[in-house]
């Protein structure tokens, strides 16, 4: 049937225009990057020829991208699916701390358990990490009225100091270290190597360190898609995210579906973890892969909330991290200013009304992601 | 024909959106002293006109003068200094700041480098004295009833020296006391020579008030009425292009089993104050139940109770037999076979961003053949779309155009596609027409009735009389969460009703001088 009751308006201009505010961020953020560098004295141009070749310059630059890639797809989806409950999930860093903490204390345990068991058991330790740190914020909105935006923010400090506290090395003055430490690094705080069995196949040359996660990832984006998009409990977390009085009138259990977004987007974040430590760290350090849950955020919005923008997204922030260090090298520009570019982006981003300005874009051609809702605790 | 200079000329706008024409060659004049009345059904072109007016959007084609001269207008900004002003239908004020600190928004009277609220409030009160529009300046605004938050409204447009006044749906939220306020406060206005557009599709009220009446339908002019010799019919007939029933029509009921049983009936408001306080009542299949009442004595409450929104405190709730007291909305929907038109259809009824076809099963999404298992089927979903868009007339582009982008009055129709379509014994309906045009009231008035003779019990909840009336076939006045007594339609006077809902009881109409 060709009718056009069946017409759906601009489904190509529509994604046209989702394009839009993405591309301009990206741009206006490396334009203000070379004006910053330049006013240093810096040559903008040799540093971003600099970023382009250790971030697709060879296929070890290459390699490198799709590795940092991975775990910012993860993080970026937990943020987007809490999203779209119309949930701030700022908790993606504590939650892929737990995943990482309980992937290692698994990973550097069990000798001899069998490789494809032992990275099973390590993974599903990541998501029970990364579940519990989700359900704390969802249950106690729905039960107290908390709101998530808060207890994330806390939980990531505890978060912090648990996942430190489990390899501390502990102290001159008796201290006792932490269980997971590992005693041989005398004075540094950190775990043991996770055992050989769990750690990710790699493939292509093992030099490129490429491991399994990637495909995990792009399995879990397309499981993701299908989850809010295709099923009816993904109906039941868009209708709470967008009109919380119609998803109550309409029967839904709104409390429910609150708890189990913040549980889905624990478990992703916690995979992130998980992976992170099985496939590229295979130990932990406090210092691992904080950063990579607040960047989450900046993909979940850079990529419009949806599960293969956030692949794009995240693509090019691994791209940004992967060539970083390049850059500095032959420019002498410090990678520092790409954190700059990456927080520029958000800006962006999480302020479409400064490029409205800037392009006098009127206000329809904009898809404004609402942040986040509030409303007292659970009924429904 | 007047032969005094126009103050506002609208000349040959026309204005298209991508694939639509929403005004076509529209042509209007208005002069000081007097109020037009601008008549059009929703997405007649009423709000696109006015916001061109108001300098939100500018025009495809055609010219705009004030005091006969052409402008151009870039923002509201530039029509506040043309001297237009505007109430809009939703109010612009900010809850909790007060009446001065509201009034001086955006043209703040300042001193050295602090605000002078001392000569806003003079000025305030200057123009409340004036066209007798009383408000405290210092009040805030959210503790002022709504009829008073529409006067600081108005002295907003009037502090920024506005000489026409564009008043957007001004009534739809009032008391009858409070609208009879806003005439004699517009009279005023137009005795001291200031020109008013009031946007309205009710009928009686333009008729009542303005000197003149422009009917917009389809964003063109289709005619223009004197109220001394126009009827209602006749407007009706020009709004919507053909003959409307302003009575429903509808033969004697003929009730069956009781379907829906309410006893001792006991809730809290948001505040958690008392709103419902022993309600019992009890509603037959092939029934209208009316519940009559001023706005805020517990009907919101009640609807929400019964479809199971809000817990009850005290009382039971049966429907068919079933006690349904602590149900949850889906067990009520499911089990009671029950469904519910809601009072706030933007806040319940529907999801604004989700396309048409989503809000047609917002509450079966999860049945067959709209989900096999978890995953939703789609073409199930638009094929239920597309047969119910014809079948309700909802007027629409696509199945797959946002919903919050459609009228109000389809919106409506949309809420009550998806609610009528299901196998139903029960129907809860509050304020089923709010806000909508006179076409889709009597579209949905005669579902209502049709429902009621193929036997579903229907429970209408509404602030309007004249629906309450023109519906039910008993009739129960609601006054402070409580039932003060039900009456059979054919003794409902309008006398009888209004003492009710004044909260006179029924014992004491004897003495205040009517007899039953």
């Amino acid at each position: 049937m060709a009718n056009a009751i069946d017409r759906r308006p601009g489904r190509l201009g529509r994604f046209l225009r989702s394009l839009l505010l993405p591309v301009a961020a990206i741009l206006i953020a490396l334009a203000i990057g070379a004006v910053a560098m330049w006013a240093f004295g810096d040559d903008p141009l040799v540093a971003y020829r600099g970023l382009w070749s250790g971030a697709f310059g060879d296929a070890r630059a290459l390699a490198r991208t799709v590795r940092k890639m991975v775990p910012l797809i993860f993080t970026g989806l937990s943020v987007a699916v809490a999203f779209k409950a119309g949930l701030f999930n700022i908790g993606a860093a504590g939650q892929f701390l737990m995943g990482t903490v309980a992937a290692t204390a698994v990973g550097i345990s069990f000798p001899g358990m069998p490789a494809p068991l032992h990275v099973s058991l390590a993974l599903l330790a990541g998501v029970v990490g990364g579940l519990v740190w989700g359900l704390i914020p969802g249950l106690l909105k729905v039960y107290t009225g908390a709101h998530e935006v808060i207890v994330t923010i806390m939980l990531n400090y505890v978060a912090a100091l648990l996942a430190g506290w489990t390899v501390y090395a502990g102290g001159t003055e008796g201290q006792s270290p932490g269980p997971l430490w590992d005693p041989t690094a005398r004075a540094v705080s950190e775990s043991p190597d996770i055992l050989e069995s769990a750690r990710l196949p790699l493939f292509f040359d093992p030099a490129y360190r490429l491991h399994a996660g990637v495909l995990l990832a792009l399995a879990v984006v397309v499981f993701i898609w299908w989850l809010i998009y295709r099923t009816t409990i993904g109906f039941e977390i868009r209708t709470v995210g967008l009109n919380l009085k119609a998803a109550r009138y309409a029967g839904m259990r709104v409390a429910w579906t609150v708890v189990f977004t913040m549980g889905i987007a624990g478990i992703l974040a916690g995979l992130a973890g998980a992976i992170e430590t099985l496939g590229v760290n295979w130990k932990f350090a406090p210092e691992f892969g904080g950063q990579v849950g607040f960047d989450g955020i900046t993909v979940a919005l850079l990529g419009q909330t949806h599960p293969f923008g956030i692949v794009l997204a995240a693509f090019l922030f691994g791209a940004l991290d992967a060539g970083a260090a390049r850059m500095q090298f032959e420019s002498g520009v410090a990678q520092d200013i790409i954190q700059v570019i990456q927080a520029l982006v958000l800006a962006f981003v999480a302020a479409p009304t400064l490029i409205r300005l800037l392009f006098r874009m009127e206000a329809e051609e904009f898809e404004v992601t609402t942040i986040s809702q509030t409303w007292g605790g659970g009924s429904g | 024909m007047d032969t005094r200079e126009p103050i506002l000329e609208v000349r040959d706008i026309t204005k298209v959106f991508p694939g639509v024409v929403a005004n076509n060659r529209v042509h209007l004049e208005l002069y000081p002293g007097e109020i037009l009345g601008l008549l059009g059904e929703n997405g007649a072109g009423k709000s696109t006109l006015m916001n061109i007016i108001y300098g939100l959007y500018r025009p495809t084609e055609g010219e705009i003068r004030v005091r006969g001269r052409p402008v151009t207008m870039h923002s509201p900004k530039d029509a506040i200094a043309l001297g237009i002003g505007m109430v809009h239908q939703h109010f612009q004020l900010v809850p909790v700041m007060s009446v001065v600190d509201n009034v001086m928004l955006g043209s703040e009277s300042i001193r050295g480098p602090f605000l002078d609220r001392e000569a806003v409030a003079r000025r305030i009160q200057e123009i409340a004295s004036r066209y007798s529009l009383e408000v405290d300046p210092y009040a805030i605004v959210e503790d002022l009833p709504v009829g008073v938050r529409q006067r600081v409204e108005i002295i907003k447009a009037l502090y920024r020296e506005a000489d026409i006044l564009i008043l957007d749906e001004p009534t739809s939220v009032l008391t009858p006391q409070e609208i009879q306020g806003l005439f004699q406060i517009m009279d005023l206005l137009r005795r001291q020579g200031k020109a008013i557009i009031f946007i309205t599709h009710k009928l009686k009220e333009v008729l009542h008030i303005a000197d003149r009446i422009v009917v917009l339908r389809r964003g063109e002019v289709v005619g223009e009425a004197d109220p001394q010799t126009a009827s209602q019919a006749s407007l009706a007939a020009m709004m919507v292009g053909r003959e409307v029933m302003l009575v429903v029509e509808k033969g004697p009921a003929s009730p069956g089993p009781v379907v829906l049983e309410v006893e001792g009936l006991e809730a809290v408001n948001d505040l958690g104050e008392p709103a419902l306080r022993g309600v019992s009542l009890q509603v037959r299949a092939g029934e209208i139940l009316g519940v009559a009442g001023v706005q805020g004595n517990g009907q919101t409450e009640l609807v929400e109770v019964i479809t199971g929104l809000r817990p009850a405190t005290g009382g039971r709730l049966r429907i068919a037999g079933q006690d349904m007291t602590r149900a949850s909305p889906r067990q009520i929907t499911d089990r009671g076979q029950s469904c519910h038109v809601p009072e706030d259809r933007h806040a319940y009824g529907m999801v604004g961003a989700y396309p048409v076809a989503y809000n047609l099963v917002l509450n079966t999404y999860y049945r067959p053949p709209f989900a096999q298992g978890l995953t939703i089927q789609e073409e199930a979903i638009a094929e239920h779309a597309r047969r119910l868009v014809a079948e309700y007339d909802v007027r629409t582009p696509s199945i797959y155009t946002r919903a919050g982008s459609l009228s109000g009055g389809n919106q409506q129709k949309l809420v009550v596609a998806r609610e009528f379509s299901r196998p139903i014994q029960l129907l809860i309906a509050a304020q089923p027409t709010r806000g909508i045009d006179v076409g889709s009231i009597e579209f949905i008035h005669q579902q209502i009735v049709a429902k009621r003779d193929q036997g579903v019990a229907v429970l209408l909840v509404s602030y309007e009389l004249d629906e309450i009336m023109a519906l039910s076939d008993r009739i129960a006045v609601m006054y402070q969460g409580q039932i003060l007594d039900v009456l059979p339609a054919e003794e409902a006077t309008r006398e009888r009703l209004g003492l009710l809902m004044a909260g006179v009881h029924p014992q004491e109409h004897t003495a205040a001088g009517l007899s039953t």
